[in-house]
């Protein structure tokens, strides 16, 4: 479950990123985090993996307090969420299967562990038969499974996926939004930041509207001023 | 969670070949600081030993009155002898110490026209400890006599400050070498870590522990420490080998004894390989730090 309550975040630059936001995300929801640039999307990414502090304000990810969260907890926080990237921020010079094994030991799995889910993670995604191939040989939409894949390899929790289909066309960004639909009915949690109103209005799921660092709005539909 | 030995290696030999020129950069790098910290050490080593062989022959002269008898010339050479700081005393006879005149002046007049008479017996006085020769010449002053000692205090002093300036230079500048290598070997890792700051950033982003990412980091540093110690050793070696054959043959330099290769090899490869660790394995830690503060 992720919860925040009255967050506030101010950057050292005096850039009031968040005024005051409370949301609660509900462990297995679907969830669109939507508003335009600069709203405080990416801070709440941020601050949901650990990588920034609120100034105020609790927040809870997992059952981590992250307002009091030890350096030794946080990879700890980290493996129950999988973070995907708009420019998918794969390993060039990996494989596919090379770029979920990586992961996969960088949390000290077993190599007996690694073969046994690999397969099992590429075949949800629909790459089974793309597991010797480098990253440059995919195409966009391709790439941003493997880049699920990887999110999903270490089984976390919580997917979070910051603007997933930014840089794809929009066959692809609905094949990838369906993909995370099917990831979710399985019992994962998925957090979609984005702001493709068409797309996000497309699937019938919780949409929480941010602007100016507070929540504008909390229900099934995107609707952008 | 466990250390995982056999992952860590074979990500660090891996990481060694797949940025295979930032590697031999690395390791180039490496093993000029340390043939310069070598090359400069094994100077300053041999500086040291010349200067303790010209200290070992320094002597003070301590001329024996012609009136003495031979009992009473050899109980002044046993109550030198047991002076505090000497080392050894050597009798020289007045026949012996004309002939060592004789061979050493090229003065024909001269080597003509002296004869025994003009010298006296004297003992050639060794000490332990340069810095003390004042002391033990006044000590063999009080025995033989005030103007019985012929002592050259000025050349003394000049082996001691020589001693002393070469110790604290020496000292100085591998230091400065030792952080200079450091420095340049933690930027080049930066180079290298540079390249890899997506796959860090990914490691920590999936929740690996900054021990985790560090361990592959440390055994390549440790890993291009070694190669360039053992390549640095060889070179070494070789260049030492061959300046010492080269002074060896020269005429000009025969009075400079080079200490062999083969008696100091131990030491040597077990600095250089200690120091191409600690450069390697202390640029690659100083090297990651900050890209672990994600």
């Amino acid at each position: 479950m992720i919860r925040l309550n009255n967050i506030v975040k101010e950057y050292e630059n005096g850039t009031h990123a968040l005024r005051g936001v409370t949301m609660k995300i509900e462990d297995g929801e679907f969830v669109f985090l939507v508003g335009p640039s600069g709203s405080g999307k990416s801070t709440i990414i941020k601050l949901l993996t650990g990588e920034i502090v609120a100034n105020s304000g609790r927040i809870a990810v997992n059952g981590f307090n992250l307002m009091n969260i030890s350096d030794r907890q946080v990879p700890l926080l980290r493996r129950s969420i999988g973070v995907i990237f708009q420019d998918f921020r794969l390993i060039e010079k990996k494989t596919v299967y090379e770029n979920l094994s990586f992961a996969m030991r960088a949390v000290g799995a077993s190599p007996r562990l690694v073969r046994g889910r690999i397969p099992y993670v590429l075949e949800l995604v629909g790459l089974s038969d793309k597991t010797q191939q480098f990253p440059h040989e995919l195409s966009g939409g391709e790439q941003q499974r493997v880049a699920i894949a990887r999110a999903l390899v270490n089984n976390p929790s919580t997917i979070i996926a910051d603007e997933p289909t930014g840089n794809l066309d929009p066959s692809r960004s609905l094949e990838i939004m369906r993909l995370l639909g099917r990831i979710n009915e399985l019992g994962t949690t998925v957090v979609v930041v984005t702001h493709e109103r068409d797309l996000v209005n497309r699937f019938q799921k919780r949409v929480i509207s941010l602007e100016n660092g507070v929540v504008t709005g909390d229900g099934v539909s995107y609707d952008a001023k | 969670m466990k250390h995982d030995f056999s992952y860590f290696i074979r990500e660090g030999v891996g990481n060694l070949f797949s940025h295979g020129f930032m590697s031999f950069a690395t390791v180039g790098i490496t093993v000029a600081c340390l043939l310069i910290m070598g090359t400069f050490s094994l100077v300053a080593y041999n500086a040291e030993m010349l200067l303790r062989t010209l200290e070992s022959e320094y002597e003070i002269l301590a001329f024996i009155d012609d009136g003495n008898s031979a009992a009473q010339t050899q109980a002044i050479g046993r109550r030198i002898a047991e002076l505090p700081n000497v080392k050894s005393v050597e009798f020289i006879t007045r026949a012996e110490a004309m002939t060592a005149f004789e061979d050493r002046t090229l003065d024909d007049y001269l080597r003509a026209n002296i004869s025994e008479d003009m010298f006296r017996d004297r003992y050639a006085v060794f000490v332990n400890d340069l810095n003390l020769v004042n002391r033990t010449a006044d000590q063999v002053r009080a025995i033989v006599g005030e103007k019985n000692v012929r002592v050259d205090e000025d050349i003394a002093g000049g082996f001691i400050l020589v001693r002393n300036v070469a110790g604290v230079v020496s000292f100085a500048l591998i230091i400065i070498l030792l952080v200079v290598s450091v420095f340049i070997i933690s930027n080049t890792i930066r180079l290298t870590t540079f390249d890899r700051r997506d796959e860090i950033a990914i490691m920590k982003m999936v929740g690996a522990t900054n021990g985790f990412i560090r361990w592959p980091f440390v055994y390549e540093g440790f890993l291009l420490g070694l190669l360039s110690a053992i390549f640095a050793f060889a070179l070494q070696w070789l260049i030492y080998a061959s300046v010492a054959k080269g002074i060896d043959a020269a005429d000009t330099l025969k009075f400079l004894d080079v200490v062999p290769f083969g008696s100091i090899w131990r030491p040597v490869a077990a600095i250089f390989g200690g120091a191409g660790m600690v450069i390697g394995i202390g640029g690659s830690l100083t090297a990651i730090h900050k890209f672990l503060q994600v």
